[in-house]
């Protein structure tokens, strides 16, 4: 078993294109849920919405691919509007219904029969990332220190998705600390009371919808050019939940928290798989093949967030003082 | 708590009773006030089949302190929440200054100056005791999304709300905790935090939702004494409580609701010699001392 070959692997997975997707995802729905207190379990239509964006732009309609990333804003921030206009008026158990039913009712459409000349149904779409490679500034080549290491187009990816995330972490950073972020840090405490003292709380949490939303389009927009094919069916509620698991880790209502949970729970989770994997190769867990490990792994994942609730409730990184302050 | 508060407080000692500022007002229902600040007509609300609330008329005269009471159920929070935009009427209009307020949401009647606080104090208990204050400034102008990112702009109008967040907290004797949570205030201090937070938005008229409940007997002669403070510097006070003796003591003018309805309006010693209201009211109390109405209060 080598330890420092599943050590390199579990490193790349952590700085790598997918982690930097999920922390852009992240960073929304810590908007949502971290600072505002939306319940969004939806965050992966959002993804869906912000991915088919490119997709159906450049491949279906011809379209340049700068024009998909409009799109794909576009997409996401109508989806958020149309979530939250009649909803964010109720309870904000709405919301969490509301966004949960239309993510997966989002993936059943794109992915039916009547959609394939657009979305191309089940077999999603294919071939629209050839423009963004065309780009890559980066030579071709291998980079990387000891083991880890990544191709160029990687790279492309990573640099542009790390980027967004960047900025994204900076436009939250930014509204969190003036009058804007108070506003919505008092809804999540108490909207009554922040109504009550002049504050339009609707057009408010809308705004937060939007803005976590469109994170995570863009999320899905990167999806989408790090794979260069999509399907409707990798759009699943669980990557919401991933999403969830990853933020809470982290530290919800933290700055880093978004990005520091993605990072963690994915070199966990890589360190596990490939673990198991080497282990059930050299012969000392035989019973255990390549589809129970995928099991595992949502054991594990399971496992870890019960663990986390009993001892850490606040996360990594949280403010214990402040999620133990008496909340009535 | 600090027991000497209410001497920060100028007018306290001399109470509602002093000074009659309704001179001349006839104690019946619906009466017609010299310069009422904020007038209901016709407003009803009913839940399934029950009327809540049900008042033909009701005037609330400027520059006063006037007493909302009535037995439990009888409709005092549900017309504070409507009146406030927190409820929707089933029929009815009402003005506030001039202006019809029927329709317009909780915050646009917060920002037409008429401000409310909740029986169950709201404090944003995972904010500090400072930001609770900044919070409710108004108009401004890093509250809108674009504007936030303008920090120069809404730098300048921070540190004048800063001042004047921390003056009103040293009037609430509450500077010390300025950066404490709001969660780790006492329940008392908490009701201290909300009335100078709604001062923050520069009320005309401040509508408080029993603000001595589950408030230590010290601390309710401080909040009497900023109650009355509020009533000198001009603005006018609408509040619902159940301590009778805290009632007769500050009130400049009582309005007694049963079942939705008003039933008697006056000054204190109006409604004492009231037997209408006696019957409604306080027969369900006869025998006991007037003070122990509140101790049966849990909210």
């Amino acid at each position: 078993m080598d330890f420092m070959n599943i050590l390199a692997i579990s490193l790349e997975t952590a700085i790598g294109p997918i982690t930097a997707i999920y922390v852009l995802a992240a960073i929304g729905l810590n908007l949502h849920f971290g600072y505002t207190g939306l319940l969004n379990f939806g965050q992966v239509g959002f993804m869906l919405v912000g991915a088919y964006g490119v997709a159906v732009c450049v491949t279906t309609f011809g379209l340049p691919l700068w024009v998909g990333f409009l799109v794909s804003v576009a997409c996401a921030t109508v989806l958020a509007l149309l979530l939250g206009v009649p909803t964010l008026r109720l309870r904000a158990d709405y919301l969490a219904i509301a966004t949960i039913a239309v993510a997966e009712v989002l993936r059943l459409l794109y992915r039916a029969e009547f959609a394939r000349p657009v979305t191309g149904g089940v077999y999603g779409r294919q071939s629209f990332a050839d423009r963004f490679y065309d780009v890559n500034p980066i030579p071709s080549g291998s980079y990387g220190v000891g083991d880890v290491d990544f191709s160029a187009n990687q790279l492309w990816v990573m640099l542009v998705t790390w980027g967004l995330a960047a900025v994204a972490l900076l436009i939250t950073l930014a509204l969190m600390s003036s009058p804007w972020g108070r506003v919505i840090k008092g809804i999540r405490e108490d909207e009554d009371a922040v109504r009550s003292l002049g504050k339009n709380v609707f057009v408010y949490k809308l705004q937060s919808l939007v803005l976590g939303g469109v994170f995570g389009g863009l999320a899905g927009a990167m999806i989408a050019l790090n794979q260069q094919n999509i399907t409707p069916d990798q759009f699943m509620p669980q990557v919401t939940f991933y999403l969830w698991a990853m933020l809470l880790l982290g530290g919800a209502a933290t700055t880093w928290g978004p990005v520091i949970g993605p990072m963690v729970m994915w070199f966990l989770l890589t360190a596990f798989d490939e673990s198991l994997r080497a282990l059930s190769s050299a012969g000392v867990l035989e019973f255990i093949g390549n589809s129970e490990i995928g099991a595992l792994r949502h054991a594990f994942v399971g496992v870890a967030l019960l663990l986390l609730i009993v001892y850490r409730p606040q996360g990594l990184i949280g403010n214990r003082k402040e999620m133990l302050v008496n909340v009535k | 708590m600090s027991s000497d508060a209410s001497g920060a407080a100028p007018g306290a000692p001399e109470g509602g009773a002093a000074v009659d500022r309704m001179a001349g007002v006839e104690a019946v229902p619906g009466v017609a006030k010299p310069d009422p600040i904020l007038t209901a007509d016709g407003v009803r609300r009913s839940f399934g089949g029950l009327t809540a609330v049900d008042v033909d008329h009701l005037e609330v005269q400027r520059g006063t302190i006037t007493a909302l009471i009535g037995p439990n159920g009888a409709g005092k929070s549900t017309l504070f929440n409507l009146l406030t935009g927190f409820d929707r009427v089933d029929a009815g209009t009402w003005s506030f200054q001039g202006r019809p307020l029927n329709r317009l949401g909780g915050h646009r009647v917060a920002r037409l100056g008429m401000v409310r606080t909740f029986q169950l104090t709201k404090a944003l208990t995972r904010m500090t005791v400072l930001d609770n204050m900044l919070l409710a400034a108004p108009g401004q102008s890093g509250e809108r999304l674009l504007g936030a990112f303008a920090r120069p702009v809404w730098g300048r109008q921070e540190r004048v709300n800063r001042e004047r967040a921390l003056d009103l907290l040293q009037r609430f004797k509450l500077d010390a905790k300025k950066d404490d949570m709001a969660g780790s205030l006492s329940g008392g201090q908490r009701k201290l935090l909300e009335m100078a937070r709604s001062l923050m938005v520069d009320p005309s008229m401040v509508m408080l939702d029993e603000p001595m409940a589950g408030v230590n007997p010290a601390l309710v002669q401080s909040l009497l004494g900023h109650i009355t403070a509020l009533r000198d510097e001009g603005m006018t006070v609408l509040f619902v409580e159940h301590d009778m003796d805290v009632i007769m003591g500050i009130s400049d003018w009582i309005v007694v609701l049963a079942e939705g309805r008003v039933i008697a309006e006056g000054r204190p010693a109006d409604i004492r010699r009231n037997t209408q209201v006696i019957d409604a009211y306080l027969g369900a109390h006869r025998g006991e001392p007037a003070g122990a109405a509140g101790t049966e209060e849990s909210g």
